[in-house]
């Protein structure tokens, strides 16, 4: 019944299954709702989703499939004239705040608004941009959707007669980024498996049976013995270069290792624009109130975590080799100071560079910070995290 | 059977439909929010409405599966037949019951909370999977199969520190419980301090939402802060007109019950180092 529905859902990228859909009808069999449409979309949503992520991607759909059964009952258009009061009004208490319901009076009452907007419907024969009269998107008007004006009434998806307006809205040129990201993290996972070292560490709780045995033929009674349990012991800190050309690479990183978070016992990630000085952060937005200076990093964390640094390396060599060459504040100590500090704490590093190894030549910068890091510097490529990967197991 | 929320616990509608199903459909209801939005509540609660026994699971980083079902203790065992108990003799004396087991095994139909499922090993989830599913399991020990005799009600709650395997999701359903917009809020603080001053809440809350709006903030103060704060100012005798200040008094009034870290503390003090030295 509801099949176009959940195929739609597995077209938008929902993670849904047939074991749902089933969990679904057969909610709807033991009468959970009725006659109810709002009671349908959350029976609906508690089923078919699974994480908060999918919400709106399901929001969209269920608009979708739910306009699509209105638009059989009637092929007028937006020419219809019999527009329900009741609705529009009850759309315009949900979508409107209290100031705005104020505003309204500035068009001369709620009354008048709908007045108004019957009239517009009749006039409007195509669909609309822009503007400030007709119905349509981003436009001034006080009809439409994402629009500016205060005293507009945002006809939200259930306003399935006017369809020519709605078809703007659900269009979403962002999906296929989404997907491709999954892509992206399902590689990156299998490439820091890698990084996994298994230590017994913690409570001793497991059995030893070796030990026991053998500490029993010693003993003469029975002695057991028990152990740590295996555990996963790699501890990461990760440093993103920020701002300029590496802002997309760095979204991208920073998501894909996140989403691998659950490889490590621990991990965590600074900033640094360029090159790394005497201090690093954690908020962008913050990053020259809450500053981290660099030597409580070395004295927090110790010498056993992995260092991966993620940056382009391309910048003027004095930003590196010169003390107040910083292109953002006067840095005492030159950058390579810092960057060699830190390398001799943390004796297993890596540095991962998004620009395409074939160009790493023409840049006089990359071949500074490689020397400074030892040749560890490696793409960031599938191949690339497997080799960095496999340095920092080493 | 059917759950409305109750006179201490304000349920949306969303949120009813979703426990309603779990309890129809006999399905696991995984609920996820922020922090303090009454996920942990949400079972009590249920249990307190439906006049149903309640059976805690809180799950720490260490939990495995196994110890929901049942343990056996195999270290006392050897100690006791090395002592010469008699005891040792029957392996069911060291098979220690787990919460599943005891949901299972009630007499009547029981709420069984799973608390902050994420805190445990990402393969946690998987290994609960069958028993989940078909309410039973196998103690491999004694040979015996416990069945449930009456399907619990399910409730697990996760604070989105981990990432749930897929197959443990498809047999859940799910809930996301928003941050309540401010009437809710009015409301839930309604049901917790009935009769308080209105115009104290409304501008207590009026800044909640302020300090929630606050950009680079560790934790947002979340519904159950919100809760206390107001408790406290009412059991100091705040006046509405102290509470509001003005900008060079960013730090709000009793702040300890809201802002729980220092980096935020120390955030409001540079705002309002800030506001002074503008003003």
């Amino acid at each position: 019944m509801f099949l176009p529905f959940f195929l739609e859902l597995k077209a938008a990228g929902v993670p849904v299954s047939l074991r749902e859909y089933l969990a679904l009808l057969e909610g709807l069999e033991a009468e959970l709702v009725t006659y109810d449409v709002e009671g349908f979309y959350y029976l609906s949503r508690a089923t078919l989703v699974k994480d908060e992520r999918f919400i709106d991607r399901f929001d969209r759909v269920f608009a979708h499939a739910f306009r699509g059964v209105e638009a059989v009952a009637g092929e007028e258009g937006p020419s219809s004239v019999a527009l329900p009061e009741e609705w529009l009004r009850r759309l315009a208490e949900k979508h409107l705040s209290e100031d705005e319901k104020k505003l309204v009076e500035a068009l001369g009452g709620f009354e008048k608004l709908m007045e108004t907007l019957k009239q517009r419907l009749e006039e409007q024969k195509g669909r609309h941009q822009g503007g400030s009269k007709w119905i349509g998107t981003a436009g001034t008007s006080p009809f439409g959707a994402y629009g500016y004006n205060p005293e507009g009434v945002r006809i939200g998806q259930e306003g399935s007669r006017h369809r020519r307006a709605v078809k703007v809205w659900d269009k979403r040129d962002f999906r296929d980024l989404d997907d491709r990201v999954e892509l992206g993290t399902r590689n990156i996972k299998i490439a820091l498996k890698r990084l996994r070292r298994w230590v017994r560490a913690g409570a001793a709780e497991e059995l030893d049976l070796g030990g026991t045995i053998k500490s029993t033929a010693e003993h003469g009674y029975l002695d057991v013995r028990t152990r740590p349990e295996r555990r996963n012991a790699i501890k990461l800190l990760m440093f993103f270069d920020v701002g300029g050309s590496m802002d997309d690479h760095i979204k991208t990183v920073e998501e894909l290792f996140s989403a691998a978070r659950a490889e490590f016992r621990h991990m965590d990630y600074f900033y640094f624009h360029n090159c790394l000085y005497e201090g690093v952060w954690k908020d962008n937005r913050r990053r020259h109130e809450a500053v981290l200076p660099t030597y409580d990093l070395i004295r927090t964390y110790g010498s056993d975590y992995r260092v991966i640094f993620v940056g382009d390396a391309a910048m003027s060599p004095y930003e590196i080799v010169y003390p107040g060459g910083s292109v953002e504040h006067w840095n005492k100590e030159a950058g390579q100071v810092w960057l060699e500090r830190v390398l001799a704490h943390f004796p297993k590093a890596a540095w991962l560079n998004p620009t395409p190894q074939a160009h790493w030549g023409y840049t006089h910068s990359i071949g500074l910070i490689r020397q400074i890091v030892n040749d560890r510097m490696f793409p960031l490529t599938l191949g690339g995290l497997e080799a960095a990967t496999r340095e920092l197991t080493r | 059977m059917r759950f409305d929320g109750t006179d201490a616990y304000i349920a949306e509608k969303d949120l009813t439909v979703a426990v309603n199903a779990a309890i129809a459909l006999q399905k696991p209801l995984l609920v996820k929010g922020e922090p303090g939005t009454g996920k942990t509540e949400l079972a009590r609660q249920l249990a307190q409405a439906l006049g149903l026994d309640l059976l805690e699971w809180h799950v720490k980083s260490t939990t495995k599966a196994q110890q929901g079902l049942y343990e056996y203790d195999a270290v006392s065992r050897l100690r006791d037949s090395q002592l010469g108990d008699d005891r040792f003799n029957d392996i069911a004396n060291y098979i220690r019951r787990g919460k599943l087991w005891d949901a299972f095994d009630a007499d009547k139909r029981v709420v069984l909370l799973i608390d902050e499922i994420d805190k445990a090993d990402i393969e946690f989830p998987n290994d609960l999977l069958q028993e989940l599913d078909r309410m039973e399991f196998h103690v491999y020990e004694t040979g015996e199969t416990i069945r449930a005799r009456h399907r619990p009600i399910v409730i697990i709650t996760s604070n989105n520190e981990k990432e749930l395997p897929d197959a443990f999701l498809r047999r859940c359903f799910f809930h996301f419980i928003r941050f309540p917009d401010i009437e809710t809020l009015h409301r839930i603080v309604e049901v917790h301090y009935p009769g308080i001053k209105q115009n104290l809440v409304r501008a207590a809350l009026t800044q909640f939402y302020e300090i929630r709006d606050v950009p680079g903030l560790k934790k947002k103060p979340s519904t159950s802060e919100a809760l206390d704060w107001i408790r406290l100012l009412v059991a100091d005798d705040v006046a509405p007109e102290d509470l509001r200040g003005d900008a060079k008094n960013a730090l709000p009034r009793l702040h300890g019950a809201l802002l729980k870290n220092e980096q935020d503390v120390h955030l409001f003090e540079r705002l309002a180092f800030m506001a002074r030295r503008q003003g």
